[in-house]
């Protein structure tokens, strides 16, 4: 293994051999120096962020047909480090009547839900964060920190629009956890294991192609977690003033931000190393480089995709969201875990290819059935998604037409 | 070991504060946000207990859902922000006296137990025991009643709650 | 306590710690002019009326209540999948009876309007 093939195993090698000639026994030293990695890791990421923000601008600036950033520096490279050296310099203007801890805790929150989500990812056959064998739910685990800082900003903002746009974020965030925990729970069926690596040592065959709707399924929930659109209406404008940002000002403003930024890419991460295979390619085991060179192609263009949503469909109101989400989103994880469940056991002694072209057939028959069958037969009926407030919609005009009349 | 220990000692430490602060801080927003604080301290004792998958699963039920939850309930009633009053009621001599006699009792049990004054052997991690968790979940002779029964419990809670919490819709305006 | 979940615990505080340093940081290079302008609340231009509470709306609460519910079934059944391979045909329908018992609660809840509005 030399420098080439692997980078970082090299490095770490030659760093423990050099604190072990300082006479400290192997162990000891190996474990000094991967915690030093872990602790760097975090820097690492925030480093990062820069250049996603940059790349999310110019490509949300491609699809609405202008250059995006391109004077500050060639190509607008610089133009996130210019925009960083701004937020730090603002005034963090403190509204009266705050609650001191919980709004200074709540944009520390946010961005450390996120940043803890990157010490699961397996970047390479031979490099990742930790390996622990839950660490599937270790993600949403962290990701329920995240939310938490949000009721954080929300109430100590002492503005009842803040609470109230605190309130309705909160709801869409843990209404998509469902689904999202659903579907991810696909994938840890196929591969007999909670961990991150072993999902991704499961996937010769890419997860996509066995379960496409749990994929489905799993990428829109991650975009509705992470608040952006069609799902951001926590922080659009036109909606309750800034959101539950409102009182927040300075770097603690920018740290909101920097965390859904961050979030975004971390969710493509997590996409795929569990759907697309993670670091699977040809050669990825002798030349793990070449296993972090996939990953990070395969994650770039999911993030892309993500991107491409956002700058192209409109916004759903906050009772479309949540009717999305438990009259459809939830039915159909459902459906789609119990039918991989049922698939997977029935078929268990099948050769591979017959295995895995059930579990695509099923997954087109469930999704057919909802969206041509259900469809339709719900609109024939006159059964809307949101039925009982057309119908309250329909009481109300009626009362006020016969006092009117009366 | 020792950072066992020493783990254990402050994680300790840092949930018997939290769980004062929880009954004694007069703003009940307040006492919401210090349960968080010793419910995350309980997840780092699964971790110690080498049960990381009850650790996870600590933080996504209690923390996630159920604190979340707390905080809706706290923030949905009127005098979330005000005080209360005073914390003690006339009853808290009695209740102080109940807890001297609960702390006596298990100190005394404790002291009795030979294990309390010797380190503690590190329970060997079996290497699947979520798979074992799994199996026996739905062993007819293990826990599958159990494990049945608790969804039927679920759907009790969820029926209870909805049918307590749904508006009476005649005559109300929509939103 | 394996190594593992040490380099977790030393993750955490430094990602934790991380933007409290860069927040600490940006505060010591702001400027600090409060005044009374900019300290009140942004309630649109307007001065605040009325005190800071929120209309009581049983929908949060019970769409909270209902994702718990959920949060559990699924938790329930993770470790259900990963000792998949153990389980026999007989396993796999009394997960999906646990499942289907509650997919029966998710169409009460929706029959019932508790996704309305929210």
């Amino acid at each position: 293994m030399n420098f080439l093939s692997d980078p970082v195993t090299f490095i770490g090698n030659w760093l423990t051999g050099l604190v072990a000639n300082l006479g400290i026994p192997k162990e000891t030293a190996s474990a000094w120096v991967t915690g030093v990695a872990v602790g760097i890791l975090p820097l690492l990421a925030m480093l990062w962020v820069l250049v996603l923000i940059w790349y999310e601008r110019k490509v949300i600036g491609r699809l609405q047909d202008r250059p995006g950033p391109n004077r500050v520096g060639p190509f607008g490279l610089i133009q996130p480090v210019a925009d960083m050296l701004k937020i730090f310099i603002k005034e963090h203007i403190l509204p009266a009547g705050i609650d001191r801890i919980p709004y200074n805790l709540a944009p520390i929150l946010a961005v450390g839900g996120v940043l803890g989500m990157w010490i699961v990812v397996p970047f390479s056959a031979t490099v990742h964060g930790v390996d622990i064998n839950v660490g599937a739910l270790y993600v949403i685990a962290v990701g329920a920190i995240g939310t938490l800082g949000i009721i954080f900003a929300g109430y100590s903002s002492n503005n009842k629009y803040a609470l109230l746009a605190a309130f309705r974020v909160v709801a869409q965030l843990i209404s998509y956890e469902i689904p999202m925990v659903l579907a991810l729970l696909v994938p840890v069926l196929l591969a007999r294991s909670m961990g991150m690596n072993s999902i991704v040592q499961a996937q010769p065959v890419w997860f996509i192609l066995i379960a496409p709707l749990a994929a489905l399924l799993f990428f829109i929930s991650s975009i509705a977690e992470v608040g952006r659109s069609p799902f951001d209406l926590a922080e659009a404008e036109s909606e309750i003033v800034a959101g539950f940002n409102t009182e927040y000002s300075g770097l603690k403003f920018g740290m909101f931000y920097v965390g859904e930024f961050l979030h975004a890419f971390t969710n493509s991460l997590i996409f795929t190393a569990l759907f697309l295979g993670g670091w699977q390619g040809p050669g990825a085991e002798q030349f793990p480089i070449l296993g972090f060179i996939y990953f990070f192609l395969k994650t770039v263009v999911v993030h892309f995709l993500g991107i491409a949503i956002r700058g192209s469909m409109p916004r759903f109101r906050i009772d479309q969201v949540m009717q999305l989400n438990w009259k459809l989103f939830t039915p159909i994880a459902l459906a789609a875990f119990s039918s991989a469940a049922l698939v997977e056991k029935l078929a268990t002694n099948w050769a591979d290819a017959a295995r895995i072209g059930i579990h695509f057939l099923v997954n087109m028959i469930i999704l057919g059935v909802v969206v041509l069958i259900g469809g339709r037969v719900f609109r024939a009926r006159g059964i809307r998604l949101d039925a009982l407030a057309q119908r309250n919609r329909a009481a109300v005009k009626f009362s006020m037409e016969k006092s009117h009349d009366s | 070991m020792i950072l066992d220990q020493v783990i254990f000692l402050i994680t300790a430490l840092v949930i018997i504060i939290a769980a004062i602060l929880v009954v004694s801080v007069p703003k009940m927003i307040h006492a919401a946000l210090w349960l968080i604080l010793a419910l995350a301290g309980i997840a780092v004792l699964f971790v110690l207990l080498q049960a990381s998958f009850f650790a996870v699963v600590q933080v996504i039920v209690y923390i996630g859902a159920i604190a979340v939850l707390v905080i809706f309930a706290v923030m949905l009633t009127r005098k979330a922000m005000q005080d209360d009053g005073p914390q003690l009621n006339r009853y808290s001599v009695l209740a102080a006296a109940v807890c001297l006699m609960l702390f006596v009792v298990l100190t005394g049990m404790l002291l009795s137990w030979d294990g309390a004054s010797s380190l503690p052997v590190n329970p060997a991690v079996h290497p699947d025991t979520i798979i074992n968790l799994g199996e026996s979940l739905t062993n007819p002779q293990g826990y599958l009643l159990p494990f049945e029964v608790a969804s039927i419990l679920l759907l009790a809670a969820l029926v209870g709650a909805i049918f307590i919490g749904r508006e009476h819709r005649a005559g109300k305006e929509e939103e | 306590m394996t190594i593992s979940w040490l380099y977790i615990g030393i993750f955490l505080v430094v990602s934790l710690g991380l933007p409290a340093v860069a927040i600490i940081l940006a505060g010591i290079l702001a400027p600090k002019k409060p005044s009374l302008e900019k300290s009140m609340i942004y309630e649109c231009g307007v001065e605040t009326h009325g005190e800071t509470w929120v209309q009581f709306k049983a929908q949060y609460y019970l769409i909270g209540l209902v994702f718990l519910i959920f949060d559990i079934e699924t938790v329930f059944l993770y470790p259900w999948a990963v000792a998949f391979d153990r389980l026999g045909v007989f396993a796999v329908l009394e997960g999906l009876l646990f499942i289907g018992i509650l997919a029966g609660g998710l169409v009460y809840a929706w029959k019932k309007g508790a996704f309305e509005w929210v």
